[in-house]
């Protein structure tokens, strides 16, 4: 592999925007009952799309299924042009305890999907000091995840979904097994590096202030069968702060996404 | 300044020591004074002095035969039990169609004492050493497999999954998560196994015609009447067991440093 093919496949600040997504047709049954019948949607790209709806409605199926880790009946799903396989991926899970490798110091975490790359010793430890430099982490990447605050465990997961600069990148409630204070410095962090690379954001919330927060679209769900509600779009400028909270327009946004879901759940 | 500290972290040291063994103690003490008062007929309970002197005693003459030989017969029990059982077991969590057809063959064999077997394995292996092996090593397997099976069964699937996002072919899944995943599981497993090859063994050497092992020596002292040799060799028999537990979670905690963390 020449240097500069391993640059652009690896480097996540090249600024090539994220492919959308496009779902057609998605039937997905749980036991009987029928999740998604023939659903159709459009995920834009190069931005972040937060998923919320009404308990039960399989917001995290549909990220799991979008991203190759639950199975579907029928359907299609296209990252631009291409299919899953050709589409490189980033994933973090809600439960950062479960889903690190307890048995790695932090920093190996990190490196583990450049080395199922195949990319060499040297290689790795350059792109493990790029995402440091991105994050500007003082973490001690040397302990193991457990000697880890949860916050700190929760950034190491989402360095290590990074690491191989994925085109889409998954994230499936990433803030809610965390505490308060936590939550708004990985917030941070997350819009940081979105402001600099352009991937294809896809995030489960079940916090609609968190979801219009980080929003440049807010996808809202129906009841079961899930259909897609609303889309709406929320373009306050970034890097979004505390001050964006008492807007204008983000209390006006916050406002009709609960207007629909509240329609939706009693409907 | 610095020697009044380190002295009485001394004596915190000493302190807890003390504290941690004071059930030995009382132990101890109850043996010296019901042996003392003859409470209990002098033949059939000496005191621990003179037990721990006929221990120190035999330590210079054929204690430590009989000690290695019989540590031998375990080990290698165990070691059949380890190379035989970790691959069976893995195979048999993997596939859960396998599993469940093999379910009440392993449950029934769980549930079989090991030593009900002797007859059998003396038909099979004849009744020299090997045989008393081969049960140990059987009876170990049972467990180390069982063990590792439900270990590969019970995985988490969010580092499975996780390592399925990143890409990682199945291979790589097998040996870099569910190994691990499952190592836990396998050392508790290996824990129990060696312990039980030592029981089996004890009990093979004491009733299957064996002229050595310190199952013999018990049994020995004991139709010779000679109680302080029985005594000191029972506590040298628990010497074993206790160290090669303890070996084994020293182990563990350097294989497994992240188990409940």
């Amino acid at each position: 592999m020449t240097i500069e093919t391993t640059n652009k496949k690896f480097s996540s600040q090249a600024n090539v925007i994220g492919p959308k997504i496009t779902v057609r047709g998605l039937t997905k049954r749980f036991g009987n009952e029928l999740l998604y019948s023939q659903f159709d949607l459009d995920i834009l790209g190069g931005a972040i799309t937060c998923i919320f709806g009404p308990n039960g409605c399989g917001k995290s199926t549909l990220l799991n299924v979008i991203a190759g880790l639950a199975p579907y009946d029928s359907g299609r799903i296209l990252f631009g042009e291409k299919t899953l396989k050709e589409t490189k991926v980033g994933y973090v899970f809600q439960n950062y305890r479960d889903a690190l490798f307890p048995w790695m110091r932090a920093v190996d975490n990190i490196k583990y999907p450049l080395k199922v790359a195949g990319l060499s010793k040297i290689q790795q430890k350059l792109r493990v000091e790029e995402l440091i430099a991105l994050f500007s982490t003082k973490i001690d990447l040397h302990r193991y995840p457990y000697e880890l605050s949860g916050g700190q465990q929760q950034l190491i997961s989402i360095m290590r979904a990074l690491a191989t600069g994925p085109e889409v990148l998954f994230l499936d409630e990433p803030f809610s097994a965390l505490d308060y204070e936590a939550t708004l410095t990985i917030r941070d962090k997350l819009q940081e590096v979105f402001q600099l690379s352009c991937l294809t954001t896809v995030m489960v919330s079940h916090d609609l202030e968190e979801a219009v927060y980080m929003a440049d679209k807010i996808l809202l769900l129906t009841k079961r069968p899930t259909r897609v509600a609303e889309i709406i779009d929320f373009y306050a400028e970034r890097p979004r702060t505390a001050a964006t909270l008492s807007e204008k327009e983000f209390i006006y946004t916050k406002a009709r996404c609960l207007d629909i879901f509240k329609r939706e759940v009693y409907k | 300044m610095s020697k009044i500290k380190s002295t009485s972290a001394l004596k915190l040291k000493m302190i807890s020591l003390l504290a941690s063994n004071i059930g030995t103690l009382i132990i101890l003490l109850l043996w010296w004074g019901i042996a003392q008062m003859q409470l209990i007929n002098p033949l059939l309970l000496p005191t621990p002095q003179e037990t721990l002197v006929t221990l120190w005693v035999s330590l210079w003459q054929d204690l430590p035969q009989d000690f290695f030989l019989t540590l031998y017969r375990s080990l290698y029990a165990f070691v059949i039990a380890a190379v035989m059982g970790v691959p069976v077991g893995i195979i048999l969590g993997s596939n859960e169609q396998i599993y469940y057809s093999c379910e009440f063959l392993i449950d029934f064999f769980r549930s079989t004492p090991a030593t009900a077997m002797f007859p059998l394995f003396l038909i099979i292996f004849g009744i020299d050493d090997f045989s008393k092996i081969a049960v140990a090593a059987f009876a170990a397997w049972l467990i180390v497999f069982f063990n590792v099976a439900y270990g590969v069964m019970s995985t988490r699937k969010t580092r499975i999954l996780a390592a399925r996002v990143i890409g990682a072919p199945r291979w790589r899944i097998f040996f870099d998560v569910v190994f691990f995943e499952t190592l836990p599981q396998t050392f508790i497993g290996l824990r129990t196994a060696i312990s039980l090859t030592l029981v089996v063994i004890i009990v093979a050497e004491m009733f299957i015609g064996s002229t050595n092992g310190m199952g013999q020596r018990i049994i020995d002292a004991q139709q010779t009447f000679d109680l302080k040799q029985m005594y000191a060799s029972i506590i040298a028999t628990g010497i074993m067991g206790y160290s090669l537990n303890q070996v084994f979670l020293v182990i563990e905690k350097r294989f497994v440093h992240w188990k409940g963390k």
